[in-house]
């Protein structure tokens, strides 16, 4: 299986427009939302079997018990992480515990214990021609690489003999991005030609680098900006990374994501040059090196 | 929950996010603050920070952020491996009879240091990140970056909500990071106000959907400003309308706004229509703080 | 001597896991008793840190040599501070493996990958 991921760096790029594009065209049978904090992918992909929901243990935690709690504050005072609250009995605040187990180890009244706690849901639609894996993550959460990573172990398990899975990644560069990026064979980097785009897209390159994959870059929206569309050209020139495409600001492209379709659903000018694009990545991903 | 003092007259922490990135949030929590009149533009989204690039401040002073992470005095160490066993994230492991560390796994929690009978355990400083504090013209400018590689943006913005609190400014700008995970929450954590940014697309209204739950979760009083707005149905319209979330300003989709933006200019700066757009924009903004806050002056 | 791998199943028949620090299962096999016994793998349900709790599962056990497809930088640091030879599997199953390190032919393993840090926390 080739895994191929669609990255940005800066978020609202495009990402999940291209990905869908690219679902619809290779009629790929297996495909993944990372973007587990603000999954997105679903809305233009049309879902037809009931899925499977299975619930995401994120890090276990702390739990105090009102019965046994002294009040005598050492767990606030050990907590580097603002996690808990005091009062009449303290307690913990979900949003901030990280499970280290600090607190359940200082309490002199043995109140404390950690307890898994459900951190997201995963969500599998299998079906006969084509399998889709997302999550999305519990408000607040910590553990999206975790989740991330299960995302695509669920994919792989329910579509071990596909040949192309297409993954639509997250925004960032932290922990969800980097958990995306472990073992895929081609990244896609979705380039927005505005200066923030340019900034955020060097950093997200230098990311992906660590990881060792080929990587293209396509840039989304170019005629909104010549002179920054040259500007990312010339980049890619410097640093050897090669440019699969250019895709106009379109705004039949808003329409068919609102109807909750892909843009190569539609005849449109974005959708026809996002298939030179996909060409252009098919090319990369099974040509030769 | 952490919450701040009571908010004088047109005062206010105003925190703008989104749930979705390329909304909007930086266009508006910059221009707001070009046009507030001596007002402190917070940037929080420290893993892709871009307001810099539009204020270009000067005068810069940079402060170098850390974690704590624990050391080894091994002529204390007896190999007994209690903290091994307690690292809950699995950032230690025994080798050679001893504990070897992995520093980007490790949450500083300090709990390895606590459990070692032979107090054979201490910290140091570990820099993941970097707040600069400068000026543009009447705003000051702090800037939040964490470095490539580090996991958690959290003690970045912890020093930047900090250092906000120093600067007593008639109005404060949270440039949020997209989402709604832990550095959003974090991000908010002090605001009086949050501004959601909301674009006319399915994508953008489903995520619209995520950050309105989590301000009501954190009782934050909200409004949206619609950005990108072309006209005919708006999906982002009719969630707000359908919610009641108060719509504090439309922003048309413009070519030109576009471009400046692209350009990383201050479109309030570089136009008089746009500043004019924005000023309009602020009062509303200003009014709805002042409302809020005054009904619940314990906030 | 004792040699690890990581399988999908606890049986020598089994297939080699995917993954190192994410294997359900290590099959630790003595050279000379000629007999292999399984460990449940701890690190396959962690939030993060995977790699190195598994490595220190594979040290704990005795074991100075791992047959592996692949193995992240965490782990490989533990394994290699800990004296313990890495090598690269074949297709086949664990005892395949198994077989043909001790004939000499599997070679050492090439590459350490930068590691899934799925790790918990921000």
């Amino acid at each position: 299986m080739k895994q191929l991921l669609i990255l940005s760096g800066k978020g609202g790029t495009g990402k999940t427009t291209i990905a869908g594009a690219f679902i619809a065209l290779s009629a790929a049978r297996a495909f993944a939302d990372c973007d587990v904090d603000a999954p997105n992918l679903h809305l233009v992909m049309r879902r037809t079997v009931e899925p499977k929901r299975s619930d995401y243990y994120g890090l276990p935690q702390a739990e105090i018990d009102p019965l046994r709690c002294r009040a005598c504050a050492l767990c606030q005072k050990q907590c580097r992480f603002g996690a808990i609250l005091p009062g009449p009995a303290y307690r913990v605040d979900p949003f901030a515990c990280e499970g280290c187990g600090v607190c359940e180890l200082v309490c002199p009244a043995g109140a404390i214990s950690l307890k898994p706690a459900v951190a997201g849901e995963l969500t599998l639609y299998a079906g006969p021609e084509r399998v889709f894996s997302t999550a999305r993550l519990k408000m607040g959460s910590g553990t999206s690489g975790m989740l991330v990573t299960e995302v695509k172990k669920q994919m792989k398990a329910a579509a071990p003999d596909t040949d192309l899975a297409v993954i639509d990644g997250s925004p960032g560069i932290g922990c969800p991005v980097i958990a995306s990026l472990a073992g895929v064979d081609m990244v896609l980097l979705v380039a927005e030609p505005s200066v923030s785009g340019i900034s955020d897209m060097e950093r997200i390159v230098k990311t992906a680098r660590n990881f060792q994959t080929r990587i293209a870059v396509c840039i989304n929206k170019y005629d909104t900006s010549p002179s920054n569309t040259e500007k990312i050209e010339a980049f890619c020139r410097r640093e050897e990374l090669p440019v699969v495409g250019k895709v106009p600001f379109d705004p039949a492209a808003v329409k068919a994501v609102n109807d909750g379709r892909t843009i190569v659903d539609v005849d449109c000018a974005s959708g026809r040059a996002a298939k030179k694009v996909y060409r252009g990545t098919m090319q990369i991903l099974f040509g030769q090196n | 929950m952490r919450g701040s003092t009571a908010v004088g007259a047109g005062n206010g922490k105003v925190a703008v996010l989104s749930g979705k990135g390329g909304t909007g949030k930086t266009l508006l929590s910059v221009n707001l603050a070009a046009v507030a009149g001596g007002a402190l533009y917070l940037d929080c989204d420290v893993e892709e920070p871009n307001g810099h690039l539009f204020f270009r401040p000067t005068d810069v002073r940079e402060e170098e952020i850390s974690v704590k992470i624990p050391t080894l005095d091994a002529s204390k160490c007896t190999g007994c491996r209690k903290c091994v066993d307690f690292c809950k994230f699995n950032a230690l492991a025994l080798i050679r009879n001893k504990p070897f560390l992995f520093e980007e796994v490790c949450h500083s929690c300090g709990g390895c240091a606590l459990v070692c009978p032979e107090k054979a355990l201490g910290e140091k400083d570990k820099v993941t990140g970097r707040v600069q504090r400068g000026v543009s013209g009447d705003v000051a400018v702090h800037t939040g970056t964490l470095n490539t590689g580090e996991a958690s943006g959290i003690p970045i913005i912890r020093n930047l909500l900090a250092g906000a609190a120093a600067e007593e400014k008639s109005f404060t700008f949270i440039d949020c990071p997209p989402g709604s995970a832990c550095i959003v929450m974090e991000s908010i954590k002090d605001a009086d106000y949050c501004l959601l940014v909301a674009e006319p697309t399915l994508f953008g209204v489903h995520n619209l959907n995520m950050v309105y739950e989590l301000v009501r979760i954190f009782h934050k009083p909200y409004g949206a400003v619609l950005n990108k707005c072309i006209g005919g149905e708006n999906p982002a319209e009719a969630f707000c309308l359908e919610h009641g979330i108060p719509i504090l300003g439309r922003i048309p989709f413009d070519s030109a706004l576009g471009s400046l933006s692209a350009d990383a200019k201050i479109a309030a700066r570089e136009d008089a229509g746009f500043h004019a757009l924005f000023s309009s924009l602020l009062e509303n903004v200003r009014e709805e703080v002042r409302r809020e806050t005054a009904s619940d002056p314990q906030r | 001597m004792k040699i690890v791998v990581p399988v999908d199943e606890n049986k020598l028949e089994s297939s080699v896991c995917f993954s190192f620090g994410r294997a359900p299962y290590f099959l630790i096999y003595d050279t000379e008793a000629k007999t292999g016994r399984f460990l449940s793998n701890a690190a396959a349900a962690s939030q993060g840190g995977a790699g190195i709790k598994a490595a220190q599962a594979v040290v704990d056990s005795g074991a100075t040599a791992l047959l592996t497809p692949r193995c992240g930088e965490n782990a490989a640091a533990v394994l290699k501070a800990a004296d313990v030879k890495l090598y690269q599997t074949a297709a086949g199953s664990a005892m395949e493996n198994v077989t043909a390190f001790l004939a000499g032919k599997l070679p050492p393993l090439g590459e350490i990958h930068a590691g899934f840090h799925g790790r918990g926390g921000r």
